[in-house]
């Protein structure tokens, strides 16, 4: 036989068993994966299957080496690098893939799953929802009643045979996981550099501003973030979530400016301090958002020129900080004229009628109150639509938007109406981030969706500093006062959770999103920090102390296992003629004729007479009476073995 | 190393002897006779949870480090149950027939189950032997195997200390027991083959145990058919009456008897002489003959039968310079 044709090790469900498995544990990562990756691996998986079931040859050695070096050329080539998650999740898929190609030996299974189960991890560094969770545990289940019948030397009745096994397995597994996951000692992260290519594809606002992005932002009902206020929610209308703000303008895009001008405007209160915490999913970017304006946080962020809050590291994971914002305020009130002259920044050339209608109206108005005022008017009495679906721009988006279309979305009024108030000579910038907010009624927190991103537009008024101005409130007061929802019409298409009169679905969401928030709350946000408080509560001093309480804790959790599995398993008391026969047979053995292990009572009768003719009626009494306890239809059982208990007291008599 | 590791090797073994008690005909696997340990495989899969925990704690994600302490919780759990499926079960011995030297001999042995459980992936390590003997061991009824042992030497073969083992379940550790049982068979020497000259009939007409000489064959009663016997001896009669197969005993024994003696065949070395006795013996029960054995220090009188059979065989497997003969007796 060739050293290629393989004789079967794996019984053929078990075999189907393993590669549906490990394909369920590649599937979540195949949306990232190079498409030839996934490809392969399935090829793999069924030249595997042909193996079993058509006899097909597995392939040489050399051929196996050279796939290989190829899998890895590619994925380089793929990645321009080996390292990293991503590169580092398909030279796994690939080697799995391949391993699958070399099933010969018991061990060979065994290391597969093992791939399995880290490839199973890896996928959690991705993706930490809740049912994605439950998914990988069923995965982790099936792999480990795989791994118990693979392992296992004798040949098992099925691939399900050892479900149960475990499936409690599991079970007693989770509670030395739970003692592990409060107790073990958290190390800070990260311990080696990470690319920044590991963390794509989140949604969320981005530094820069064009007619359109904020619409298709509002697509998604993603959760933006979590907030819980630690006293009374303000009304809607107040909920002005400050993100990036856009001062450098070039005629279509606004943008950020630059961080060099590091210095923090003066801000003076003119309310009492809102406190609440927010829990912001990874977006990937340095902002943090608070409400217009946050004066304290706990987490390490500063304010930017523009009083925009940014962190000092990208938010590449949940995080939750604590922010007093003050929501009446003057701010930055002594704004240097050299500086006031770059928030009037226009390029030339663009927009013209804009432009040219802007300068009117300065000249018709008084002071910055009345020229703000008739710009607003303007938007108030045209007819305006606010819509998700504007129409394209040709070649002005301000002048096409103001003159003729007039539809538009809260990024098109915020741009348009920045842009009339620079031409009019007023300091203007466009602020980002997002407006309102829905409170969950099954967890008392409030959330903020992406749907609910939003532009607006903040003017300079000497001595009175930057004014928040929202000419989308001018146009569509509905958006402010109810959401999104409530400002478009009913045929736009908008995701089922953003509209917050939903019906049954929305409820359930709304719970569901319940468990999720304290999900993350409590399990994905537990890390050194949180780690640390519950010491603290628990009166538990420092890392030695804590290893201490966790070895303790888990000897007596370990202990409690082993006295459950082990008491569950205490001997059953044998029957009492099974009992009474063992004693005569004892006595039989001492008297020179021992019981052969596969003798039934029968033949050792016949045969002990044989040896033992001297004994000979003693031996077939006492035999025939168990006979008739054991194996008989007895109708007195107790009398029954009784009647053998005195036979065999009387044996030898 | 190996000159220091001696002593150090003596002193587990005195260790092991006291831990694991005498040789009984019965071993139950209590948790003194267990011994657990991390298999290979078992270690790389803590290196796996190694390089998870890693992972984990690079990229702050406490839904990897959950996972990563379920798969050490997985561990704990495995480790529990390798041990619970040795610990509680019992094993007997049984006594094999007496076999010829250069077979082989199947040491019966009975895995008694008191829990109601089954036990799977139970393996047997018997020294000397490549591979392990792997079976299961079934919850309500006890289980029977039995271990071939190669009977190389006449005499009296123990079997041997074995290591009973278990990776079940998932592989991860290895539980083992050393099973000490009491069992010994008799390896009696193996019959020379080919052709052999005749026993010298130097008894003359010294057969003082014979019963009687008169040429004639008297029936002397019916014994049940053994494989081997005559059919001409087989009581037909009671056949067709619908009783067991059985042979007809005779008295008398129509032939003299004949002298199987050691001293006869001064040529051979003695373990030859013990392998042509052994054939005498069987030759003379074929050809119903009355033998006698004669070797230093015993003398069996004459007979014919599966008793003296069994009696001279015996004698020739204990003769002294036989495997465990010198031994003190153990046979209960």
């Amino acid at each position: 036989m060739s050293r290629n044709a393989v004789t079967e090790l794996l019984p053929h469900r078990t075999l189907i068993l393993l590669l549906v498995s490990l394909a369920a544990v590649l599937a979540p990562h195949a949306l990232r994966l190079p498409a030839w990756v996934t490809a392969a691996f399935l090829l793999c998986a069924l030249w595997r299957y042909l193996v079993a079931r058509r006899g097909l040859r597995l392939p040489p050695r050399s051929l196996r080496l050279l796939a290989t070096l190829l899998a890895i050329a590619g994925i380089y080539l793929s990645y321009d690098t080996l390292l990293g998650l991503d590169a580092g999740v398909a030279i796994l898929s690939a080697m799995l893939g391949l391993k699958l190609l070399e099933l010969r030996r018991r061990r060979d299974t065994v290391v597969a799953l093992y791939l399995g189960y880290f490839l199973v991890v890896t996928q959690l560094l991705y993706h930490q929802s809740l049912l994605m969770l439950l998914y990988m545990l069923l995965l982790v289940w099936a792999m480990t009643m795989l791994l118990i019948t693979v392992t296992r030397p004798t040949a098992a009745a099925g691939p399900l045979q050892h479900g149960r096994l475990a499936g409690s397995m599991l079970i007693q597994a989770l509670p030395v996981m739970f003692l592990l996951f409060l107790l073990f000692p958290r190390i800070p992260g990260p311990l080696w550099g990470m690319p920044q290519s590991d963390h794509t594809g989140v949604t969320g606002l981005s530094d820069s501003m064009t007619m359109g992005s904020i619409s298709e932002l509002t697509q998604s009902a993603d959760v933006a973030f979590r907030v819980e206020f630690h006293g009374d929610v303000p009304s809607t209308p107040e909920l002005y979530w400050r993100g990036p703000v856009l001062s450098g303008y070039d005629g279509t895009t606004w943008r950020q400016p630059d961080e060099t001008a590091a210095f923090t405007p003066s801000l003076e209160g003119l309310a009492t301090a809102l406190d609440y915490t927010v829990a912001l999913e990874p977006h990937n970017e340095r902002w943090l958002f608070a409400l217009d304006l946050p004066v304290r946080i706990n987490t390490r962020a500063h304010l930017n020129s523009e009083y925009a809050l940014r962190s000092t590291e990208p938010v590449r994971e949940r995080v939750r900080y604590r922010v007093s914002s003050i929501l009446r305020y003057r701010l930055h009130a002594d704004l240097p004229a050299t500086q006031a002259r770059s928030y009037t920044y226009l390029p030339d050339h663009h927009h013209p009628k804009s432009v040219e209608l802007a300068r009117e109206w300065r000249r018709e108005s008084n002071d910055i109150g009345d020229f703000v005022g008739l710009a607003l008017a303007y938007f108030r009495e045209r007819p305006f639509t606010y819509t998700l679906n504007p129409p394209a721009a040709d070649t002005d988006p301000v002048d096409e938007f103001l003159f003729d279309t007039r539809r538009g979305f809260c990024e098109h009024f915020a741009s348009a109406f920045a842009v009339l108030m620079r031409a009019g000579n007023v300091p203007a910038r466009v602020v980002t981030g997002y407006q309102g907010g829905e409170i969950n009624p099954n967890g008392g927190y409030m959330i903020v969706r992406q749907s609910d991103a939003h532009a607006w537009v903040e003017v300079h008024v000497e001595n009175e500093g930057w004014i928040r101005i929202d000419p989308t409130a001018w146009v569509a007061p509905e958006r402010i006062e109810s959401g999104l929802d409530g400002a478009i019409g009913e045929t736009e298409r908008l995701p089922a959770l953003a509209r917050r009169d939903g019906g049954w679905m929305h409820r359930m969401a709304l719970r569901w999103d319940a468990v999720n928030a304290n999900w993350d709350r409590w399990v994905l946000a537990y890390g050194p920090q949180m780690q640390q408080r519950l010491m603290d509560r628990l009166g538990v001093e420092g890392t030695g102390r804590m290893i201490g309480l966790l070895a303790m804790s888990l000897i007596l959790i370990t202990g409690a296992i082993t006295a459950l599995v082990i008491w569950r398993g205490r001997p059953r008391p044998r029957d009492p003629e099974v009992i009474a026969w063992d004693r005569f047979c004892a006595r039989l053995a001492r008297a020179g004729v021992r019981r052969q292990p596969h003798e039934g009572p029968r033949d050792f009768a016949d045969r002990a007479a044989r040896q033992r003719p001297d004994l000979a009626n003693g031996i077939h009494q006492v035999a025939a009476r168990y006979i008739a306890v054991r194996y008989g239809r007895t109708r007195h059982r107790p009398q029954a073995v009784q009647a053998l208990r005195r036979a065999i007291a009387d044996f030898r008599g | 190393m190996a000159a220091l590791s001696r002593p150090f090797r003596h002193l587990g073994r005195r260790w092991l002897d006291y831990r694991l008690g005498k040789r009984r005909e019965r071993q139950s696997l209590d948790y003194r006779r267990i011994f657990i340990l991390p298999s290979p495989g078992g270690l790389l899969f803590s290196a796996m949870i190694l390089a998870i925990w890693l992972g984990g704690v690079n990229y702050s994600n406490s839904m990897a480090l959950l996972l990563c302490f379920l798969l050490v919780g997985i561990g704990i759990s495995a480790m529990i149950h390798t041990f619970r499926n040795l610990s509680g079960l019992e094993l007997r011995a049984g006594v094999p027939d007496a076999v010829y030297a250069g077979t082989e001999v199947r040491f019966p042995l009975q895995c008694v189950e008191h829990h109601g459980r089954r036990r799977y992936g139970l393996e047997i390590l018997y020294p000397g032997k490549p591979r392990p003997i792997p079976f299961d061991a079934q919850a309500d009824t006890d289980t029977v195997m039995a271990i071939p042992v190669a009977a190389s030497r006449r005499g009296r073969l123990h079997l041997a200390e074995f290591e009973l083992r278990t990776r079940f379940p998932g592989g991860l550790f290895v539980a083992w027991s050393w099973i000490r049982l009491d069992t010994t068979v008799l390896v009696y020497p193996a019959p020379e083959s080919g052709e052999v000259p005749p026993p010298l009939d130097a008894s003359g007409g010294d057969s003082g145990n014979v019963r009687s000489h008169h040429g004639e064959e008297d029936f002397h009663g019916l014994r049940p058919y053994q494989p081997g016997d005559s059919l001409r001896q087989v009581a037909w009669r009671t056949l067709a009456r619908g009783q067991e197969l059985q042979t007809k005993q005779f008295a008398g024994y129509g032939r003299r008897s004949v002298w199987l003696d050691w001293s006869a065949m001064p040529e051979l070395p003695p373990e030859a002489r013990l392998c042509r006795l052994t054939r005498w013996i069987l030759d003379a029960e074929a050809e119903r003959r009355p033998y006698g054995l004669r070797i230093p220090g015993q003398a069996i009188a004459p007979d014919l039968g599966p008793d003296q059979q069994t009696r001279c065989l015996t004698a020739l497997a204990l003769f002294p310079g036989g495997a465990g003969v010198q031994e003190p007796d153990h046979v209960p």
